[in-house]
């Protein structure tokens, strides 16, 4: 059975107005039995990449105290930090294997790879990640799907090299079954005409490629900007096969759970959780679904956003979900 | 993500030579300086010249050009520093529409990111 655990990413909006505190955000997951934590060190550990030995000992004194564990390290590479020169290859891999290395010392087995990290690159610190043990997961993030050729790369990397240590990293977005209703209000708020966004609505319900969407929006109907805004999201709210996660289970060992809003009975109004859970159990998958609440974004013009009570409902579906498929079949 | 964000409406003051406030990243890790391609500020509607402006944090001040060559110091996430403006003159006390625009380079994405936040703020005499 899959395990519970929250992304500090969900509380971005907390975090960021210092409403909270990391600590806060860990007791309150250990509170409702999320106990796995996964860290965003640029976001949450100031002073990155210098971190020493007595900040690194803080942080597992935390976990200790809330009977917490660190379960992933989200990476991110800046190829671009200088204006005039991508990173050079060596540059790259350097900045890669010092991840590797804070990721290890804090105990941790997995770490978030930035979707755009090139395959080559990768390959390059597979015997770093294996001399650290960390699993190096490529972010497999909405518009890019489980089978899209550029992921594709990567798992025939990590199957040339027979290494367990370089896969992918599901995020749920790919699974975004039905358009978001904090889009569309949020768009509404903003001017979109409603004709225009119940079109755009049943466009995405009938899976209707995006591009035509767009295009009868921005053109035929004369959309106005938000129109077109809210129609150009569609570039990147995908429903791929839920079906098709069970085959990828021997490349990854934790999810990353988007959701852009829960509703009051606790249910995913957009993301099909419903049939990606099914697949999880019946393949045996036993890691960590990792809150990653992104709503904060598309409500906090309209109000107070309230990350603890989103989260809260995501796991209340979560344990919902394993129970239902634990059940016997009549 | 963040842009309302970005301006502390508060605090807004007037110094010797011009006016300073506090500010915000857009962003939702903090950033590398020589990531920060410009902090465009508008005043009533007047764009301030790049020249004018000065990134401030602990102690250590920037032109938005030397930004750009800082490898080694970081806006952290929901850290707030200081954006001050040099003009002709101190800023006389009255209302204002003052507008931030921070133009940051993200490698992972295929063009800059903007954030922006404007709001009418007060200055106190």
């Amino acid at each position: 059975m899959f395990k519970r655990g929250v992304s500090l990413y969900s509380f971005q909006e907390e975090l960021f107005l210092g409403q909270m505190t990391v600590e806060d955000v860990v007791a309150f997951a250990a509170s409702i039995g999320a106990n796995g934590i996964e860290i965003l060190p640029e976001q949450n550990m100031p002073g990155f990449p210098n971190i020493d030995d007595a900040t690194v000992n803080q942080w597992l004194a935390m976990m200790d105290r809330h009977g917490t564990t660190l379960t992933c390290y989200d990476m991110f590479l800046d190829t671009k930090r200088r204006k005039d020169r991508l990173m050079t290859d060596d540059e790259q891999v350097e900045s890669i294997v010092r991840d590797l290395k804070l990721c290890n010392r804090l105990g941790i087995r997995n770490m978030r790879v930035l979707v755009f990290v090139r395959p080559d690159i990768l390959e390059r610190c597979v015997p770093y990640a294996e001399q650290y043990d960390v699993h190096m997961g490529v972010e497999v993030h909405a518009p890019w799907h489980l089978d899209h050729a550029w992921i594709l790369r990567t798992i025939e990397v990590a199957d040339r090299l027979g290494t367990q240590h370089l896969g992918i990293l599901p995020d749920m977005g790919i699974f975004m079954k039905h358009y978001p209703p904090e889009f569309r209000d949020r768009f509404l708020r903003q001017g979109a005409t409603p004709d225009i966004v119940d079109f755009i609505i049943d466009q995405h319900e009938q899976k209707i490629m995006c591009e035509y969407t767009i295009f009868e929006v921005a053109v035929k109907m004369g959309g106005n900007k938000a129109d077109i805004a809210m129609a150009e999201t569609l570039r990147h709210a995908p429903y791929s096969n839920p079906k098709r996660i069970r085959d990828f289970i021997p490349y990854f060992c934790h999810i990353q759970a988007k959701f852009y809003g829960m509703a009051d009975d606790c249910t995913d109004p957009t993301i099909a959780y419903d049939e990606v859970i099914p697949e999880l159990v019946a393949g045996g998958w036993d890691g960590y679904l990792s809150s990653e609440y992104e709503g904060n974004r598309w409500v906090q013009d309209a109000g107070p956003v309230d990350s603890r009570e989103q989260v809260r409902r995501q796991h209340v579906m979560f344990e919902a979900l394993a129970a239902k498929v634990a059940e016997p079949a009549l | 993500m963040f842009d309302k964000y970005l301006i502390l409406e508060d605090s807004v003051r007037a110094t010797d030579s011009g006016f300073a406030f506090d500010a915000r990243l857009g962003y939702y890790r903090g950033l590398g300086l020589s990531m920060i391609e410009d902090l465009a500020v508008t005043l009533d509607g007047e764009a301030q010249p790049r020249a004018a402006v000065f990134f401030e944090q602990h102690g250590k001040s920037w032109s938005l050009d030397a930004m750009e060559e800082a490898f080694n110091d970081r806006w952290e996430f929901g850290s707030i520093a200081t954006i001050r403006v040099e003009r002709a003159g101190r800023l006389g006390a009255g209302a204002y529409s003052l507008t931030l625009k921070e133009k940051l380079r993200i490698s992972y994405l295929p063009f800059p990111l903007f954030a922006e936040d404007s709001k009418v703020v007060a200055v106190a005499a």
